[in-house]
């Protein structure tokens, strides 16, 4: 039985078809990298993982149980974190506040303020301070940590390299190497597939809401990565 | 039939057609009534008028302006005080009707500016401070003699049934004039501008739509309307007493026509106004019933049917009487797509 | 007339407790609640009840009605204020309004046209006064009001500041959507939300009916003044909606002290002022009430 599972799903935005019967599972400590071009779907798969985003067809499924109906603020008591796209911190409050936010509703376990303060050692000092105040790198530590705090079973991360200096998303990333080899189960979307191959065990190519390659990354060349990416050497898809 | 692009742009249908000549026949019909109703029925005429003007200019307002107002019952009272103001200095009670709605409308203006910075709720209640302050000053000028009040005693130098019979047609031409303003202008580019600000107010600005300018307009125009919709209710009480025309309850109405009749639409606004006639006068006389049953029915629809009857009528059939918006005839280009 | 002023002031402890209420659930929800005042009278019609028909002192009926006024609470957020927002930003305004042209004529076919005071049932309390350097009396009454305003309104701050329920409120505020995605429910926290803010309408409903007379029709000029006060106090601080209670208050006195037909004009003509000359200062600030927690 697999930490996650998604079966079938579509999911729509208005009149546009921004997923189509997708289906992947994903193994319990497994990191996932969801990759593709913007608008391929990755984000409102997250989204509706995390409950976000009601499918228009097809099933979600945690640790074997079916979620699809359950609201997003219950799936947190269940074990699914998603940081969001853009942070979206709650920038009139501060970073602790943030973090305490994420430990109302989540579930018992190792996770508190200080080891999140000692994985993301740059927060500590700005631990007062307005989450709006902050620096790109310490926002995303903070959003990635008021997800921690409710201690998941299955974080979803979407972005988090998203307008940060490299310095700041290897320092981000480093602090999160730990937590990759932790056994908590990770989907992240990131946009740079040097860093997907090395810190992801397996990774999806979406492209148009579909999924159009898979496989693990120490079998799957970046190269295939790439052309799968733009659609390249693939037959033209039916609309 | 553009035959490259496969779309027709068109403003007029055949359902509008008919519906515009059926308007103008009804129009000219009426013009006719006092030759042929009896006064009773004459006053209610009148007075059915007067609830289309207002449930129009509300709507304009609100449907259109996007502008809630739980005060707009302060211009219905300045218009009958204009009114008897004017009179009692001498001019013709009719001209002074007009002029009243000419005079609070150039008065909204400068109230316009500080009142239109106000967002939501805080304009609504605003709009009500406003009229309330309005309504105790009024009361000061020793003319009105407190609540105690005062007539439009000049117009009982005309007998009656010619009396009568004036009155009826200014309210007629009023509510036509109005109307048909409000049309025209609907029509016309500030229609665009208000159409896009009531979709979405910010894209509007980026796109050059003067917002600000336009809700001034429709601020001033709903302002002129209700002070003659005042003037004229004046004309059928004949009594100005100022706790009558700044009641609070003016609003209830106002509100009940255009949320049951449809907000935002041109044709809801007349069709509320018809409904909230006939409640009027089966239950008008249920006293607090009557007040309770409007307020239940306003808080039903803007929890159940927020869009009014018309509102879900149009969108359920497609339906659009009155031609002021644009209709994208999709059909021929439909057609060429479903050809295997 | 520096008696006109400290009486103005301890009137001005009503307003800020009639007001906190409503600068609370716009603050929250984004929604002025037009039945506040209406809300305000039943509460004070029900404390009436109380003490007539079942011989119950008002601020024991407190304890009956203020749980009451809390489901009421959240039961309107529920079934009125949710639905509404979701059809629209403005549709709120339009069925608060319903409501409360209801609830003003269903509480005069209930109780007629005659004005009502809870001043009967609270013994001396209603005038006892304190005698303060320089001659000048207070009324006990008055003075509690006011420290019940600074009781609520230092309350709710402290709440929202340092609870986690009150930092689930704030953040829900914010931005709902991203709440949810951290487990807080927002129809939850908004309906307790509305529950606390009907809570401190209660006790206002309370002070208004032991301090004065009210009628079915009072509820219009309670939400006017609730509303006045919360808007001269300004952008949302505790200490700002009691300045603002005050100010509206202390004007309306000393305009009474000149007329008594100018008491309300003083008030509603401060306001005006105030408002105008603030807009034309900030350059049109967004919204007037709200909270920046």
């Amino acid at each position: 039985m697999s930490a996650l599972a998604v079966r079938d799903l579509s999911l729509d935005h208005g009149l546009l078809h921004a997923v189509r019967h997708v289906s992947f599972a994903v193994g319990s400590g497994e990191v996932v990298a969801l990759v593709g071009a913007n608008g391929a779907g990755k984000t409102t798969l997250l989204r509706a993982i995390a409950g976000a985003h009601r499918p228009a067809g097809g099933a979600i499924e945690l640790d074997g149980v079916d979620i699809t109906a359950v609201p997003a603020h219950r799936r947190v008591g269940m074990g699914i974190a998603l940081v969001p796209e853009g942070r979206r911190l709650f920038a009139h409050m501060s970073v602790e506040e943030n973090l305490l936010l994420g430990r109302m509703s989540g579930r018992a376990g190792p996770w508190t303020l200080d080891r999140v303060m000692a994985t993301f050692p740059n927060l500590a000092p700005r631990r007062a301070a307005r989450a709006g105040t902050l620096s790109g790198g310490e926002q995303q530590a903070t959003a990635i940590g008021r997800a921690l705090m409710s201690n998941p079973s299955v974080l979803l991360l979407d972005e988090v390299s998203l307008g940060l200096a490299p310095i700041a998303v290897d320092r981000l990333y480093q602090s999160l190497a730990g937590l990759m080899q932790s056994g908590t189960t990770i989907v992240l979307v990131e946009q740079d597939l040097n860093r997907v191959m090395r810190v992801a065990s397996r990774v999806i190519c979406m492209l148009e809401g579909r999924i159009v390659l898979e496989g693990a990354t120490a079998t799957t060349s970046r190269d295939r990565v790439t052309d799968a990416y733009f659609g390249l050497g693939q037959a033209r898809m039916p609309a | 039939m553009n035959a490259q692009t496969g779309f027709r742009v068109e403003r007029w249908t055949a359902a509008s057609r008919a519906a515009l000549a059926a308007v103008a026949a009804v129009s000219l019909a009426l013009v006719f009534a006092p030759y042929v109703l009896g006064p009773g029925a004459l006053d209610r005429l009148t007075i059915l008028f007067v609830y289309v003007i207002l449930a129009a200019m509300w709507n304009a307002l609100a449907g259109y302006g996007g502008l809630v107002s739980v005060g707009q019952q302060v211009f219905l009272g300045l218009g009958a005080y204009a009114t008897v103001k004017l009179a009692d200095l001498g001019m013709n009670p009719f001209l002074a009707m007009v002029a009243a709605g000419l005079i609070v409308g150039l008065l909204a203006l400068p109230l316009s500016f500080p009142m239109l910075r106000l967002k939501g709720g805080e304009f609504a209640i605003g709009m009500w401070v406003v009229s309330e302050l309005a309504h105790l000053l009024v009361n000061l000028d020793p003319l009105v003699r407190g609540e105690t009040g005062t007539s439009l005693i000049s117009l009982n130098a005309f007998d009656a049934p010619l009396r009568r019979a004036a009155i009826y047609w200014l309210a007629l031409a009023a509510m036509l004039a109005l109307l048909g303003g409000l049309f025209a202008l609907l029509r016309s580019r500030v229609g665009a501008a208000v159409q896009a600000i009531r979709d979405n107010e910010e894209a509007a600005a980026s796109v050059g739509v003067r917002v600000l300018a336009t809700k001034r307009l429709i601020f001033v125009f709903a302002a002129a309307g209700a002070a003659i919709a005042g003037a004229l209710w004046l004309a059928t009480a004949l009594t100005f007493q100022p706790r009558a025309y700044f009641s609070v309850n003016w609003t209830a109405y106002m509100i009940f026509m255009v949320l049951v009749g449809g907000i935002g639409t041109f044709e809801g606004a007349i069709v509320g106004a018809v409904l909230f006639f006939a409640v009027e006068t089966w239950f008008g006389a249920a006293g607090v019933w009557y007040l309770v049953g409007l307020g239940a029915v306003a808080l039903a629809f803007a929890l159940l049917l927020p869009r009014g009857i018309w509102g879900a009528l149009e969108t359920r059939f497609g339906l659009r009487l009155l031609p002021v918006g644009y209709r994208l005839d999709l059909s021929a280009l439909l057609r060429a797509e479903t050809k295997p | 007339m520096i008696n006109t002023i400290i009486q103005g002031i301890l009137l001005g402890g009503y307003y800020a407790l009639i007001a906190s209420g409503l600068t609370f659930m716009f603050s929250v929800m984004r929604i002025i609640n037009l039945a506040h005042g209406s809300l305000a009278v039943l509460a004070a019609y029900a404390l009436l009840v109380l003490a007539q028909s079942w011989h119950i002192n008002p601020f024991l009926g407190l304890l009956i009605v203020l749980p009451a006024m809390a489901v009421l609470g959240f039961l309107l957020e529920r079934l009125v204020l949710e639905r509404s927002l979701r059809a629209g930003q403005l549709v709120p305004i339009l069925a608060t309004f319903g409501l409360a042209i209801v609830i003003d004529n269903l509480l005069f076919e209930g109780f007629g046209a005659n004005t009502r005071s809870l001043g009967n049932f609270i013994g001396s309390l209603s005038y006892d006064s304190i005698e303060l350097p320089g001659g000048i009396f207070v009324g006990v009454l008055a003075v509690g009001t006011f420290a019940a305003a600074v009781l609520v309104l230092v309350g709710l701050q402290l709440f929202l500041s340092f609870t986690p329920f009150g930092r689930a409120i704030r953040a829900t505020s914010e931005d709902p959507d991203t709440a949810g995605l951290i487990g807080i429910d927002a129809r939850l926290v908004n309906g307790v939300a509305a529950a606390i803010a009907l809570v401190t309408v209660g006790i206002a409903g309370a002070a208004l009916g032991m301090r004065g007379t009210f009628d079915a029709y009072t509820g219009g000029a309670q939400l006017l003044f609730a509303f006045e006060a919360a808007v001269i106090g300004g952008v949302g601080s505790v200490w700002g909606t009691l300045l603002g209670g005050i100010v509206l208050a202390v004007a309306q006195s000393i305009g009474a002290a000149i007329s008594p037909l100018a008491f309300l004009i003083a008030g509603h003509g401060t306001f005006l002022v105030v408002l105008f000359a603030r807009l034309w200062l900030a350059g049109g600030i967004g919204n007037l009430l709200a909270r920046r927690a």
